[in-house]
């Protein structure tokens, strides 16, 4: 399918796939702005979105197919170590066909939930800072130099703030947990140029893969072990390592449900690959201070994630909130996989990340859809729903059991993964505490499907019975690509293999 | 011991201002006043960037007497893009000689930088005061503290409610 995509598209779209999937949606954000319908938004972001993902289908296949696995694009042709350059590899070409495929699914689905939640006057508006969020995150996961970098997490920050303050018209509280974030979320964004003003201060270079080349001979310098600190807790901030993650749950429960759904499968996920990108490509785990960092602090905080943020969502009532903390949960697993700092572990990891993004998805647009028609997310709100919704409540259980764990489902896949890189490094207690962890998780998945399919139904503000067809078919679709990547692994594991291989640096791969 | 002070008095200054702002967001119960606090936590990466790329004995970054001479045609002259090099070795632009200068310059780069930085602070802040007028017109009161008790009681009543259900269903 790549092949004929890029034997169809013209020369422009394959010479300047990069920049434009991100300008297009950036220079799209204004222009909505401007108009007055919020059905013609809808369409032209619907537009946007899918353009970007043909593009990061674009770059996939050229770098699949190149010999050198690295595109590298001169913003305005100034030349890389100076100039800004885009660079995409395996690592990052995952990652942008990761967001803009989602990204057309929550355009898609968005309509009928944007128009319940949100004041039609401000529709357009809203349309308008989503594709701004969007193109920050596709930015973010695009750029080859580091402060370009941060002013894309910034981009998509801002618009993310306004996304989440929205959900006020609905609950107030919103207000307050937007608030919360742009504290925290700035605090997280400035740590970040901190570190890499260390790092410029010791290289003179804010060229991704000129500073790589650069700290082999510097590893002993304070300047840049003080440089890898800040930069691992700001990005950690924003990817909600675990004592970072303060600001996630009230974020995730009174935003929008179309924006809850779409933060919680994107804007985690990029600043992970943003970590994930400074750990292995900038620095290496090779460095002394980084394989201490792995076993001293990532590794304990990605068990501590797994257990304690299980445990907390155990105790929520609101279904909403029991998803945020078992995200938190998962951005746990993600970071155990990094930590074990092989090949492996980081490709488990960015496999856990492919198939978080499917579940989270999934599950959190059931919650919109269930939000539209019967206007709660308390857990007894969902009460007896499996009857009245069955095509809604049938996806949000699949992707609920994909979630735990449950065999030939892609949440299965990914803890195998997760547990044969563990034995392979000798953790063999980590793989307990993970299965320990996902029996916390049937407990709280267990809890709402009970409630779903087993207690009658006492809701009394039934509207109607089913999610309308716009939310269903994405709903569907990601659903059966949680059962489908659950049976056969090939695609997402070879996209996870590579991916990990190219963020190892470009002699690792190929 | 009194010159490894005074050498870096600047960095003392950034972390004196850094410290200082980060306390306030963190302790303050007042939003607009976290607000402050972030944004002096902000400004002072901007100094941090400024004291980085001072170079001993160098002048502001615009090109002056004997340097200056090739610009004089005007726009022409810059439009040409000629390569410089800074102290450091590396060499700015896209023509591949590098001109030598006569005089000594502060590097150019974090200057630039943190122009971008204060655009994307002024972004936060306005988002900021933004937020935290919505926030005094649905809750009458701009502490934080006040707020978190609200919210808290709201959240409550929620808890009960559904605790009664459960207690009912049981039942």
């Amino acid at each position: 399918m790549i092949d004929f995509l890029l034997s169809s598209v013209p020369d422009w779209a394959l010479a300047h796939a990069a920049p434009l999937l991100v300008m297009v949606p950036l220079m799209l954000a204004p222009v909505l702005a401007l108009v007055p319908s919020g059905r013609i938004a809808w369409f032209v972001s619907i537009g946007a979105t899918a353009a970007s993902l043909v593009f990061a289908l674009i770059l996939l296949g050229i770098v699949q197919t190149s010999s050198s696995g690295v595109i590298s694009y001169a913003m305005g042709n100034w030349l890389p170590p100076l100039g800004i350059e885009f660079r995409v590899d395996a690592l990052n070409a995952m990652i942008l066909v990761l967001v803009s495929a989602i990204g057309v699914l929550a355009s898609v689905m968005s309509y009928p939930t944007v128009l319940a939640e949100i004041p039609k006057e401000k529709t357009a508006l809203f349309y308008s800072a989503f594709l701004a969020c969007f193109a920050g995150l596709c930015g973010v996961a695009i750029t080859g130099d580091a402060f370009n970098l941060f002013v894309f997490l910034e981009v998509s920050s801002l618009s993310t703030y306004v996304l989440v303050a929205l959900g006020a018209s609905r609950d107030r509280r919103a207000l307050h947990a937007a608030f919360n974030y742009l504290v925290m979320g700035t605090i997280g964004a400035t740590f970040f140029i901190i570190g890499v003003g260390f790092l410029y201060a010791a290289t003179g270079t804010l060229n991704m893969a000129d500073i790589a080349s650069k700290l082999p001979d510097l590893t002993g310098s304070r300047t840049v072990q003080a440089g890898f600190a800040f930069i691992v807790v700001g990005l950690g901030l924003k990817a909600a390592m675990w004592p970072l993650h303060q600001w996630l749950p009230n974020a995730y429960s009174y935003s929008p449900s179309f924006v809850t759904m779409f933060l919680s499968a994107t804007a985690t996920k990029v600043a992970l690959y943003a970590l994930i990108r400074f750990l292995f490509t900038v620095f290496s785990p090779r460095f002394a201070f980084e394989h201490a960092a792995f076993n001293a602090m990532l590794m304990p905080l990605g068990i501590a994630a797994m257990i304690a943020c299980s445990f907390q969502a155990v105790f929520q009532t609101d279904v909403r909130r029991v998803l945020a903390y078992s995200s938190v949960a998962q951005v746990g697993y993600m970071i155990l996989g990094i930590s074990v700092g092989t090949v492996a572990g980081l490709s488990a990891g960015l496999f856990h990340l492919l198939n978080h993004a499917m579940i989270k998805g999934a599950l959190f647009m059931a919650v919109a859809g269930v939000v539209l028609t019967y206007k709660g997310t308390n857990i007894r709100d969902f009460a007896g729903l499996g009857r009245s919704a069955p095509w809604t409540m049938t996806a949000f259980a699949i992707a609920g059991l994909s979630l735990i764990g449950v065999p030939l489902t892609a949440g299965f896949q990914s803890k195998l993964q997760l547990g044969y890189a563990l034995f392979e490094h000798g953790w063999w207690w980590a793989v307990i505490l993970v299965v320990f962890s996902s029996f916390l998780a049937v407990i709280y998945v267990g809890r709402i499907l009970e409630a779903v399919f087993f207690q009658p139904p006492v809701n009394p503000r039934k509207t109607r019975k089913e999610a309308p067809i716009v939310l269903l078919v994405p709903l569907w679709i990601l659903a059966l690509a949680n059962i489908y990547f659950g049976i056969t692994t090939e695609i997402p594991l070879g996209l996870a293999r590579d991916a990990a291989l190219a963020a190892f640096g470009p002699e690792m791969f190929r | 011991m009194l010159e490894f002070l005074l050498e870096r008095a600047n960095y003392w200054a950034i972390i004196g201002l850094m410290m200082i702002g980060l306390y306030i967001t963190f302790a303050s119960g007042n939003l607009i006043k976290r607000i402050v606090g972030l944004s002096l936590f902000q400004t002072s990466v901007c100094l941090f960037y400024v004291t980085l790329g001072k170079v001993a004995g160098g002048t502001a970054p615009i090109l002056y007497g004997a340097d200056a001479v090739e610009h004089g045609g005007g726009h022409g002259a810059e439009a040409a893009h000629h390569a410089v090099t800074v102290p450091g070795g590396h060499a700015l632009g896209n023509a591949s000689a590098p001109v030598e200068l006569v005089n000594t310059y502060s590097n150019v780069l974090p200057h630039v930088l943190m122009l971008t930085a204060i655009v994307v602070g002024v972004a936060t802040l306005s988002v900021g005061l933004a937020l935290i007028v919505r926030i005094r017109e649905a809750y009458g009161t701009i502490e934080g503290d006040e707020v978190r008790d609200i919210d808290l009681e709201t959240a409550l009543a929620q808890e009960a409610e559904i605790d009664e259900w459960l207690n009912g269903a049981g039942a």
